[in-house]
């Protein structure tokens, strides 16, 4: 278990273990000789997991290797290292219940830099230097678009958790999967009727200027457009901007709702000027998608405006209360608190929207190979087909977001997805959209392709 | 938004920008000018020292103001002390060369970087601003203290200005920048005043830092983007000429500001940058520099 | 920087170069598939830092915007592909004509400037080029980029995306690349191109016309990008927007310091013994570009003139 305590935020290689740390559950020397109080809180919650997973036993014969393409360094950093304690929690989990088919699991971490041509490079080391059954993880859309070919070209299953709609819309290949997390044209379809019904139907879009942006524009205006409701302004913003004030202006009067959707450092910054320019004078109704937000703190000074605004969720940052039974068990296996910061530091914010994603990828991962019967590398056809044969995935401690669909033909998984306000500093959970809100028509039949 | 509301924005905008701009651009003139080194790490001096003001504000209880203003003389100072233990190691070794210190700054800023993504971590964080005060105009709010970094922006150029041009040290500098050899033979001990400026530049970067992040947010990756546009700012106003720094800071700031009122985001971004390297295409030594 | 290497050395030169062109020929049959794979990269890679190295090397012209000529390769390969179908082989061509014609664009409006100037307004043509390929998202697919169908990716009927027909494809790129620079740089042209690193005005006064002779270097430099760029898209299969950014005008000036600017081996060597320390470093550290930052530094402290331009100052003069 790598030593994830952080009593200080400047203390040497904080949360910075080996490039290629490889773990296979057992507790390293370090931990065992000074266990913290979050080694206490994980061992605990591992205990909680390993009761509600059947088939307690020692996982036994050569462990299954599981490569994974980590966000480590670059752009997509405050992501990457959450994806990694989430998993390696997964990972835990699944080895104290027996493995997978009975064997023991392993995963090695790679660094992508946050770059498409490294990514592509990291899935050659994994699979090829270090003979990894499978290769998963990525975040960033343009990694996973780098990358696919040349997993591709080496037959070997890539499963992403990166929400992009590029799997979903054909332009990849069929060795990748993203069986995690809902993609982002599904999520946008299932706020919209939300939207229209409560905040309004004059909606101006605030979003980046590339192809995650995009999504959002395209989707989101054709969404609303169904409800009766109308986009009034697309505002783009360049990705090298770090100051926002000057788009303000072109928001139009008369707009009832401000659709936000930002990535990278500046987002907070974009938060704080919007408040400024708006101040306490009327304001149109704020909506934005949490990932303006991940690993920021709510109730950091500045922020203060958003207060009463809503976000889209996928899964919950603050424990709802009435969240389902597995979700206190997942929070300590991960090491999140019920306001979704790390046990250990209160002012380390979990990317809680995304990273459970690369947990319910390893259970879907261990599904798949149990049910492919699955023993090498000679069986990673039979592991994708076995994959697209899976469809209904119940609510469980394998889903801790929610019962999953997945669909075989495009390599999506589809889930529900959470509307959540800002109350007193907290996000509260106020509505839970239906699996049939965000289903749309496929795009492409990936079963018809060669391998 | 009516018209004038809107150009009055923009304007207002283009300020802070042009502040920005002139803040972080004018250490780097200074080294450019005295040293006729191209830094490449400035932008990571400009990120260490925001960065410095959110460790500063998380070690200093009390309010706001006193960690930020603790900031402002504590960062510049380690800052500066870093700059100067590079320029003995490395610069100085390197006989100032041009293209040697381009690429010794690369892995310079390779290594700042990196060290600050192992100790601080991949988040933005926030810092508070010294004091919470906003204006309400009829047509729109604005931070009060954004309009405060427009005055600390004048106040630092200023300060710098009656340094280079009314006190001995900046005597010597110029004598320095004007003539190396001569300077030596004056008895000028010329490895002192490169190291002495270099550290003056990078801790003028660092203060720019402190003074903005509160507008933003330290993060190891924001030395990137103040780099660029402080190596334009510079190039325009000409080497070495803090007047032209200046200008250039503001003329830039302005027009960024102006344009994107009339074009999408991006074109005008496109726009802008163009200009810029057209400015440059036909007037290769700046507006204000001398010819070579 | 270097002198003289140029001319000297006759039939040693060609046995040299060709008997590096044999072992690299050799290695797909010794070499792990993901070590042959790793080479075809790095020969990729050292195209573009070849045609780095005419620019910078031999001419003397410090360009921070070889990205957007790697990107114009890759794209004037990449989008007919896409878009038109075009098979392998004439979207290669439109590459490497792609990459020259933007050099040339460039160089007709930054070659008015020199120096410092010139570093920055070829920076900027760059960071231009960057935003324009997310303006026109909706063709270029913006900063996702786009993965180039498996159809498009064949020659002469052999599919670039198998170990193979790759590794033969990027290792012809690469010898023709870097035999077309050895005739380059030891011919009257190549010498006139080291006239203008060391003395432009008194090249002027032996007749040359410097803005020519750099327009004209700097053309055959957005060559070899363009070739880089498109070769990249062609037998990786992936075109995106993030090699148009900074870190890739970087990178061929790391490789051709690294491995002796002026030096007709350099590029492929600064990129190989690159490519190796980043494979090492990244097993012992998560902050690997530390250890390449460190190394740049211990470099150009102890090593200046790169590896090959110390082992020519030192023991081999006629290396060229």
């Amino acid at each position: 278990m790598k030593k994830l305590d952080s009593s200080g935020a400047l203390t040497p290689h904080d949360n910075q273990g080996p490039t290629r740390g490889r773990n296979s559950g057992e507790s390293d020397m370090t931990s065992l000789l000074h266990p913290t109080r979050r080694g206490l809180l994980l061992a605990g919650g591992a205990g909680l997991l390993t009761a509600a997973l059947p088939g307690h036993v020692a996982a036994q014969g050569a462990p299954i290797k599981i490569g994974f393409q980590l966000h480590r360094t670059g752009i997509g950093a405050a992501y990457g290292r959450w994806y990694e304690r989430t998993a390696q929690a997964a990972l835990k989990a699944i080895n104290d219940g027996g493995g997978i088919a009975g064997r023991p699991v392993e995963l090695l971490f790679e660094d992508d830099a946050t770059d498409p041509k490294r990514g592509a490079e990291v899935v050659d080391k994994l699979t090829q230097s270090d003979g990894c059954d499978v290769v998963m993880g990525t975040l960033f859309s343009h990694v996973v678009m780098g990358s696919a070919p040349r997993a591709g070209e080496l037959k070997v299953p890539y499963l992403v958790c990166s929400e992009g709609y590029h799997v979903a819309s054909g332009a990849l290949n069929r060795w990748t999967l993203q069986p995690g997390i809902t993609d982002v044209r599904s999520q946008i379809q299932a706020m919209a009727p939300w939207v229209s019904a409560n905040l309004g139907k004059k909606v101006a879009m605030v979003f980046p200027d590339y192809a995650f942006g995009y999504d959002h524009r395209d989707f989101f205006t054709a969404a609303i457009a169904a409800q009766g409701g109308e986009v009034v302004a697309q505002i783009a913003i360049p990705p090298t901007e770090t100051t926002f004030t000057r788009y303000f202006p072109q928001i139009p009067a008369g707009t009832e709702v401000i659709y936000h959707v930002m990535v990278g450092p500046a987002v907070l910054t974009f938060v704080k000027e919007l408040g400024e320019f708006y101040g306490s004078g009327a304001k149109p109704q704020l909506f934005g998608f949490i990932d303006s937000l991940e690993a920021v703190d709510t109730a950091t000074p500045g922020l203060e405006f958003l207060e009463g605004s809503h976000f889209w969720e996928a899964h919950p940052r603050v424990k709802p209360a009435d969240a389902g039974e597995h979700e206190a068990a997942y929070r300590a296996a991960v090491g999140v608190d019920d306001n979704g910061a790390s046990v250990s530091d209160p002012a380390d914010v979990a990317t809680y929207s995304h990273m459970f994603s690369t947990w319910e990828t390893l259970f879907f991962l261990k599904q798949a190979m149990e049910a492919a019967g699955y023993t090498g590398p000679a069986d990673r056809q039979k592991l994708v087909e076995a994959m697209e044969a899976i469809g209904d995935m119940p609510y469980g401690i394998e889903r801790p977001q929610g019962a999953k669909v997945f669909n075989g033909k495009t390599h999506q998984v589809f889930g529900t997805q959470n509307i959540s306000q800002i109350q007193g500093g907290k996000l509260v959970r106020v509505h839970q959209t239906s699996m049939a809100d965000g289903a749309y028509d496929d795009a492409v039949d990936y079963t018809t392709m060669a391998f | 938004m009516a018209f004038g509301p809107f150009l009055l924005l923009a304007l207002m905008e283009g300020l802070v920008t042009s502040a920005t701009l002139a803040l972080a651009a004018a250490g780097l003139s200074l080294v450019f000018g005295v040293m006729r080194v191209v830094n490449v790490a400035h932008g990571e001096f400009y990120m260490l020292g925001a960065v410095l003001a959110w460790a500063v504000a998380a070690l200093v209880p009390g309010p706001p103001a006193l960690a930020f203003l603790a900031a402002l003389v504590v960062a510049p100072l380690l800052v500066g002390a870093l700059a100067a233990a590079a320029d003995g190691l490395i610069l100085k070794r390197l006989n100032y060369d041009p293209e040697a210190t381009i690429v010794a700054t690369i892995g310079l800023l390779y290594m700042i970087q990196q060290a600050t993504l192992s100790l601080y971590g991949p988040n933005a964080n926030p810092v508070q601003a010294p004091f919470d005060w906003r204006i309400q105009l009829p047509w729109f709010g604005y931070s009060g203290y954004k309009l405060f970094v427009i005055l600390a922006a004048g106040l630092v150029l200023l300060a710098l200005w009656a340094f280079m041009t009314r006190t001995k040290a900046g005597l010597i500098m110029r004598a320095t920048q004007v003539d190396r050899t001569t300077a030596r033979a004056f008895g000028i001990n010329v490895d002192r005043v490169y190291m002495g400026t270099f550290a003056l530049g990078a801790g003028l970067a660092a203060l720019a830092g402190v003074l903005i992040v509160p507008i933003q947010q330290a993060h190891y990756l924001m030395g990137g983007d103040p780099l660029l546009l402080s190596f334009i700012v510079v190039i325009i106003g000409g080497l070495g000429s803090l007047r032209g720094t200046l200008i250039a800071a503001l003329v830039i700031g302005l027009s960024d500001g102006v344009i994107s009122m009339f074009f999408t985001p991006t074109l005008a971004k496109i726009l802008a940058t163009l200009l810029v390297a057209m400015v440059l295409v036909f007037r290769p030594h700046g507006l204000f520099g001398a010819k070579a | 920087m270097t002198g003289g290497g140029v001319t000297g050395g006759g039939v040693k030169v060609w046995v040299l170069h060709l008997a590096l062109l044999a072992v690299l020929f050799s290695a797909q049959f010794w070499l792990s598939p993901y070590h042959a794979t790793n080479l075809v990269r790095i020969m990729v890679l050292a195209v573009f830092a070849m045609g780095y190295n005419l620019a910078f090397g031999y001419t003397g012209l410090l360009s921070l915007g070889h990205a957007l000529l790697l990107a114009a390769g890759m794209y004037a390969a990449g989008l007919p592909a896409q878009l038109w179908g075009w098979s392998a082989g004439p979207a290669f061509i439109a590459g490497v004509a792609g990459g020259g014609l933007m050099a040339a664009a460039v160089g007709l409006l930054a070659l008015r400037t020199a120096g410092v100037s010139f570093m920055i307004v070829t920076l900027m043509f760059a960071q231009a080029g960057f935003l324009t390929l997310l303006y026109f998202a909706p063709i270029t697919g913006g900063d996702d980029g786009f993965a180039l169908a498996n159809a498009s990716r064949r020659i002469f009927g052999f599919d670039l995306s198998a170990d193979t027909p790759r590794f033969l494809a990027a290792f012809v790129i690469f010898a023709l690349g870097l035999l077309a620079s050895l005739a380059l740089v030891r011919s009257p042209f190549g010498r006139s191109m080291v006239a203008m690193r060391e003395n432009e005005e008194r090249s002027r006064m032996l007749g040359y016309n410097p803005f020519m002779v750099k327009l004209a270097a700097l053309a055959c430099s957005g060559l070899y990008a363009g070739a880089a760029g498109a070769a990249y898209a062609l037998l990786f299969g992936y075109a995106g927007a993030s090699f148009a950014t900074i870190q890739y005008s970087i990178l061929p000036m790391l490789y051709v310091l690294l491995g002796g600017a002026g030096t007709t081996l350099g590029p492929f060597l600064g990129a190989l013994v690159m490519f190796a320390l980043i494979e090492a470093a990244s097993g012992l550290t998560s902050a690997y570009f530390f250890l390449v930052g460190a190394a740049l530094v211990a470099l150009v402290l102890f090593a200046p003139k790169g590896i090959l331009g110390t082992i020519r100052e030192r023991w081999v003069r006629w290396l060229p």
